[in-house]
Formats: structure tokens, C-alpha cells, sequence
């Protein structure tokens, strides 16, 4: 799950890493009122799950209460389009008004779980500002890595490897130690899967403070963290996608035109996989789980065939806690349900209860197209869609 | 003769009184398994289908001489389950269990590398996998027996019903499985592929394997190193995942590109260098395999 910058601020003050003073505004007026409280020069900055704010025109410097208005007023609303959004970009609900610092210099800190390892990692780098991925790329020397104990935390002669390594000597190497171990155990009490401070800025004045800050997490553990589930932000997620979530059903869209669904992560990834080897382009990732009721195979179909890009479904069914009988049964519902449907479906079924599955797609009221194995299916979806994209 | 699961299976399912460990515990005693004990903490005394209950697995342990536990417990406590029979000394854990929070995890490992460091150790296998399966011998788990057949090729899979379509293509062509093994679809678990794969160099009726692997993380390069070194029989290998978008988690936990490392053609590319027979569509996981066996 993802948050806000400003709400991952919030929770890594928390733990003792200094921030810029500001505060979160929804509307133009607030972020005036919030430049004239904290006095001077202020950043604005768009609240998107997403990177690249900058780049986009996400971020502004305004001078006065009065211009940080303006620019609140332009920001807020914008479709904002970064290199993380898309082309259609994410509209703008909330800006953060914080109080202009003074740049030394920029650095990176992050932390996250290193699966070979089976280790949290700190990665450091003196690239502030810059994306990491870049920087592994192009210089991996350049990342420093300290790996530490999750049960332990970060041990202070870790924290100190990662200043010297940083080059931090006296007063800004102290603040960062201490910066280091609280956003180690900010890390794991959370049971962040990302928590990262690009920029980490030291002042003039040799202070460190988190500019910028973005903090990810662990959805098998959000049983433990309602704070945390408290500022999930659906605005920021996909419509669909959330649906699905409600149905307890897995779903991404992607751009393609063939839809499809799946019982199982492995085979749903090796269905869309299937599909593009065929020519053709999967719409989504669908899952609709091992044990899938009728209730959510209907509402799985119904959200596939909302989706107005859609020109063909393939149903891929493997039954083995999932009885293809009742897959079969929820989709010739939703089917009645929605009153018909004008695309072309192929279903592939094969395990538990298959005969029973077979018979329930023969006797209903529409023409499935039904696939003998998995080739044949990625096949015959492929022409359908392409039949249905040049009709 | 297979690996890990066969007709010397004693096991113990813990949370046999809920819904799915009921359901399953029954089905892996249909399929042959001897099904001995099951634990339900407060429900000690009780008898699901005949199969004894006891509150703990120590005690069930001393009582019945299991060897080898199915957990089915919720994802909140399942970590601790995992402990408990680490603690306790049986040697095999399978862990269907989804939705286990990395942390409890990373503390699963610490705790069985201790008892394994007393001199006890166990296997853990998942979470978040459909199980083992010696074809005609046992299960421990929740696949559908009935598409598997007796036979000489191992298979070992991030995933659940993938494998039960490349057992249904190897059954289909009539060369059947030795073991099939679900390691799960999570970053962080208890078997390796490379685990997997020095039990089937072991295993004299194992004469050919199929790896089905997933994007994110590097445990499929590594195996496909491993077997490039130290596995001469043929490997058919298969990667789910090349058309999943960066960044995002496809159903599994692990099954996520992040930072351009994890891709599916990356490891692809690895598995070819590494002598592995590599299948783009995963259809012909079976057909490759029959190929590569001479038959």
C-alpha cells in the first residue's frame, strides 16, 4: 500500500527524522494561510502516489503567501503527468505548503528488504535528488549498503559505517546516525516495505533534514496497522482496481484489449503471457483466487466487461480447490445479469468437477467459445478480439 | 522413490477444525496420506472425522509420532504455527497459509535457524503454496490429486495451479511425476529452488525436472547457476510474468519487478545460458520435457 508524502512525514516525525515545518492543504486559501503561519518563502508541492512530482510541475517556489496561493490554485486540480503516471497523469487533490531551507547538499537514503539476503538493507548514495535506479545502473560502487537485524535494529556502529561512508564528519554525521535509526525502526514497526528520503538535505548550517519522503508497505501486514490503512487515499488508485479489491478479488489494468480471468497469480501471469506470445494484448491481471466463490467470479466478469477497452475475454480455469462447476455457474450469471454481453467469451476449464463445468456453459443462453487447452484458448482469443477490433 | 512425502508421512495438520484444514485434512487422507493428529489451541479432545485433536503440537507430537505438518492457520498467527512445530522437532512443515507479513517471516527464519543450531532442524516449505505431492504415495497439501500420475519427472513451481498445468501436460503424455513441489509466491520463504533441486539430484527415479519460476528476485538464477554446475539431467525451465508491468505486485507477493532487476526475460536469459531448456510458451512445458527425455 502507498501514501502520501505528507502522511509519510508525518510517521517518520514519529520516530525522530527532522522534516521541513508545513502542513497539508485542499484548496488555495489553505495553502495561503499555511505560508503566512510558517512566514517567508514556501514549496508547494502536489500530493500524487507517484514520483517525478518536479519534473512534471508538481513543485513551485513561491515567494509571498500571495504567489504560493496562485500556484496552489494551479497546482490543485492539474492532471499531473510524471515518468511514473502515465499519460493521462493523476488529478491533484492536495498540496503540502512547507517552508523553504537553504541546500548544502542532497543525498539518498532509503530502506528496504533485500529478499537474497532475507535482510532489511539501508541503501545510501551522495546522488541525492537522483533516481536510485539510475544510479545502480550507471555506478553501483556508488550505493552504500548496510544490512541489518530486523529484531535488532539498526546497531550504532551500522549507522556510523553509513556516515563515514556518506563522508559526514561532527555534527550533521551525529543528527544523521540518529536520523538513520529511526527511520531503521520507523522501517520495520510499520512493516514498511519502502521507506526512503530522496532528497536527504543538509543546510548550510550543517543540519539534516528529509525533503522529500515516501514510504510503501506491506499489505499482508495492514491487519496489524490501522493508523496506517487510515490514509489509504482511493482517489489515487484505480476505480476498478478497487472493486475488485472489495470482492477480494486480485486485479491490474493494463493497456492491452483481451481481458481475462484466472484462478491463480502463477497462471493468471502465465495466461497474459500466453496471450502477447500470440499476438495479442492482455487488458488486466485477474485473480480470482484459489477457492473463488460464485459471487466473485460474477463480480470479477462483470468489472472485466465494464472496462471499455475490452473487444474479448479468456477464461482460464484450472479447478483444484476452485470447482470449475461453480466458475462456469458465476459467469453464465453474470452474463444473464447484465442482460447479454456483445463480446466474444472463450473459456478454457479443465480439473476439479470439469464435466459438470462444461455442461453448465452448453446449456446456457451463449455462445461460448470453448478451448480445449491453453494454446487453443490464447488462439482463438487472439482472432476474436482481432475480429471484433476490424468489424 | 521420490523425494520428502511418501508412505512414511505421519502428519499433523494444525488448525484441522477450521473450514479449509478440515476440508483438506480429509483430502490429503483420501489420497493415501496417514493423517494422525491435529492441533487447535483450546480445542484439545476433540476428533475431526476420527483424526485426533490436541492443543499443542508437542503434545501431538509425543502421542502420535508425526513427522511432518500442513498448516492452515490464519495469516496472524501462522508465523507462530510455523515455530511451534520447529519447536516442537517435526522435520517436515508445509505452510499453505497466504498473506504472511514479511516480518513475521524474517522472524521464522531466525527462530528455525536457531533450532537447527540446537541440533534440531526442520524443512519448511511455503507459505502461500499449494504443497507437496509424491504421486501415488502421499500429499501434503491442496492440489487435486486425481491429475497426477506416478512417474520420473520432478517439478518445482512459485505457484499453484501453473504446476497443476504442467502436470496435467506431463500426465497427459503419459511420463507422470516423481515429486511435485509448490515452494510459494512469496519474497521471503523456506525452501529454495536449489533446495528442491539437491533432493532430486538424490533421487535415483527423478530423471528429469521442470522449474517454474516467476518475476522478482533472483532465486531462479541462482537455481538455473546451481544446476548448470552441479545437475546434469534436463531441466525444462518456464518464467510467468513477461508481460507484468514494473513495480507492480502481480497476485504474489514476489512477484514484482522492482528497480529493473526481477524482469522475466532477465532470468530467461540466465536459464538459456545455463544449459536449461526454456519454454516462452507455457504450454509446452510437457512437450519440451518429452523432447528432452529422448521420448
Amino acid at each position: 500500500m502507498k501514501i502520501h508524502e505528507y502522511q509519510a512525514k508525518e510517521i517518520l516525525r514519529r520516530y525522530g527524522v527532522p522534516t521541513p515545518r508545513g502542513k497539508v492543504a485542499d484548496d488555495a486559501a489553505g495553502a495561503r494561510a499555511i505560508t503566512e503561519e510558517l512566514g517567508g518563502r514556501c514549496v508547494v508541492k502536489a500530493q500524487i502516489h507517484a514520483g517525478g512530482r518536479g519534473k512534471g510541475g508538481g513543485v513551485k517556489l513561491a515567494a509571498s503567501s500571495a504567489e504560493a496561493e496562485v500556484l496552489a490554485g494551479e497546482i490543485l486540480g492539474m492532471q499531473l503527468v510524471t515518468p511514473q503516471t502515465g499519460p493521462e497523469g493523476q488529478e491533484v487533490r492536495k498540496v503540502l505548503v512547507e517552508e523553504a531551507v537553504d541546500i548544502d547538499r542532497e543525498l539518498y537514503l532509503a530502506v528496504t528488504l533485500d529478499r537474497e539476503h532475507e535482510r532489511p538493507v539501508i541503501m545510501a548514495s551522495l546522488a541525492g535528488g537522483m533516481d536510485i535506479e539510475e544510479v545502480a545502473a550507471e555506478n553501483p560502487e556508488a550505493i552504500i549498503r548496510q544490512h541489518f537485524d530486523p529484531h535488532l535494529g539498526l546497531l550504532p556502529f551500522q549507522a556510523r559505517a553509513v556516515t563515514t561512508g556518506l563522508g559526514l564528519t561532527g555534527k550533521t554525521a551525529r543528527q544523521a546516525q540518529k536520523l538513520l535509526g529511526g527511520l531503521a525502526r520507523a522501517f520495520v514497526e510499520t512493516d514498511a516495505s519502502l521507506a526512503e528520503i530522496n532528497p536527504l538535505l543538509i543546510t548550510g548550517e550543517g543540519d539534516v533534514l528529509a525533503l522529500d519522503a515516501k514510504m510503501n508497505f506491506d499489505s499482508n501486514a495492514l491487519f496489524r496497522h490501522k493508523d496506517i490503512v487510515e490514509m489509504r487515499d482511493l482517489a489515487e488508485e484505480n476505480p476498478l482496481e478497487v472493486q475488485a479489491g472489495e470482492h477480494g478479488l486480485n486485479y491490474i489494468k493494463l493497456d492491452g484489449n483481451i481481458a481475462c480471468m484466472v484462478n491463480g497469480a502463477g497462471l493468471a501471469m502465465a495466461t497474459m503471457d500466453i496471450i502477447k506470445l500470440y499476438g495479442g494484448e492482455p487488458a488486466n491481471f485477474l485473480d480470482v483466487g484459489g477457492s473463488a466463490s460464485q459471487e466473485a467470479v460474477k463480480a470479477a466478469f462483470q468489472i472485466l466487461v465494464s472496462d471499455p477497452t475490452v473487444e474479448a475475454v479468456l477464461i482460464n480455469i484450472f479447478g483444484g480447490i476452485a470447482r470449475t462447476d461453480r466458475i462456469a455457474g458465476g459467469v453464465v450469471g453474470a452474463i444473464e445479469e447484465l442482460g447479454g454481453v456483445d463480446l466474444p467469451v472463450v473459456v478454457r476449464l479443465e480439473g476439479t468437477n470439469v464435466e459438470r463445468g462444461r455442461e453448465i456453459l452448453e446449456e446456457a443462453d451463449f455462445n461460448f467459445l470453448v478451448a480445449q487447452h491453453m494454446a487453443d484458448a490464447a488462439d482463438k482469443v487472439v482472432a476474436a478480439a482481432a475480429g471484433k477490433g476490424g468489424a | 522413490m521420490a523425494i520428502w512425502v511418501g508412505n512414511e508421512t505421519r502428519l499433523l495438520v494444525q488448525g484441522i477444525t477450521g473450514k479449509e484444514g478440515e476440508f483438506h485434512a480429509l483430502g490429503c487422507r483420501d489420497y493415501g496420506t496417514r493423517v494422525v493428529a491435529g492441533v487447535t489451541p483450546g480445542k484439545g479432545g476433540q476428533e475431526v472425522d476420527g483424526i485426533p485433536v490436541f492443543d499443542a503440537v508437542d503434545e501431538a507430537r509425543a502421542k502420535t509420532g508425526c513427522n511432518a505438518t500442513m498448516i492452515f492457520v490464519p495469516p496472524p498467527f501462522a508465523a507462530d504455527a510455523i515455530m511451534e512445530a520447529a519447536a516442537a522437532g517435526i522435520e517436515l512443515i508445509v505452510c499453505i497459509t497466504e498473506g504472511l507479513p514479511v516480518n513475521d517471516m524474517l522472524k521464522v527464519k531466525t527462530f528455525m535457524k536457531q533450532c537447527a543450531d540446537a541440533g534440531h532442524k526442520s524443512r519448511l516449505i511455503g507459505p502461500n503454496c499449494p504443497g507437496v505431492i509424491t504421486p501415488g504415495e502421499a500429499k501434503i497439501g491442496i492440489m487435486p490429486g486425481h491429475i497426477h500420475k506416478p512417474g520420473k519427472v520432478g517439478v518445482i513451481s512459485r505457484s499453484g495451479t501453473l504446476t497443476y498445468e504442467a502436470v496435467w501436460q506431463l500426465t497427459n503424455l503419459d511420463l507422470g511425476q516423481s515429486t511435485c513441489i509448490g515452494i510459494g509466491g512469496d519474497p521471503v520463504n523456506g525452501t529454495s529452488f536449489i533446495d528442491v533441486l539437491e533432493a532430486f539430484a538424490e533421487d535415483g527415479d527423478t530423471e528429469g525436472v521442470i522449474l517454474i519460476g516467476e518475476i522478482g528476485g533472483s532465486a531462479e538464477e541462482e537455481a538455473a547457476e546451481w544446476i548448470r554446475d552441479h545437475f546434469d539431467r534436463p531441466v525444462v525451465g518456464f518464467i510467468a510474468g513477461r508481460t507484468a508491468p514494473p513495480g507492480r505486485r502481480m497476485g504474489h507477493a514476489g512477484a514484482i519487478v522492482s528497480g529493473g532487476k526481477g524482469t522475466a526475460k532477465e532470468k530467461m536469459e540466465t536459464m538459456k545460458a545455463c544449459g536449461l531448456h526454456v519454454v516462452e510458451s507455457p504450454a509446452e512445458l510437457g512437450v519440451t520435457m518429452a523432447k528432452a527425455l529422448g521420448g
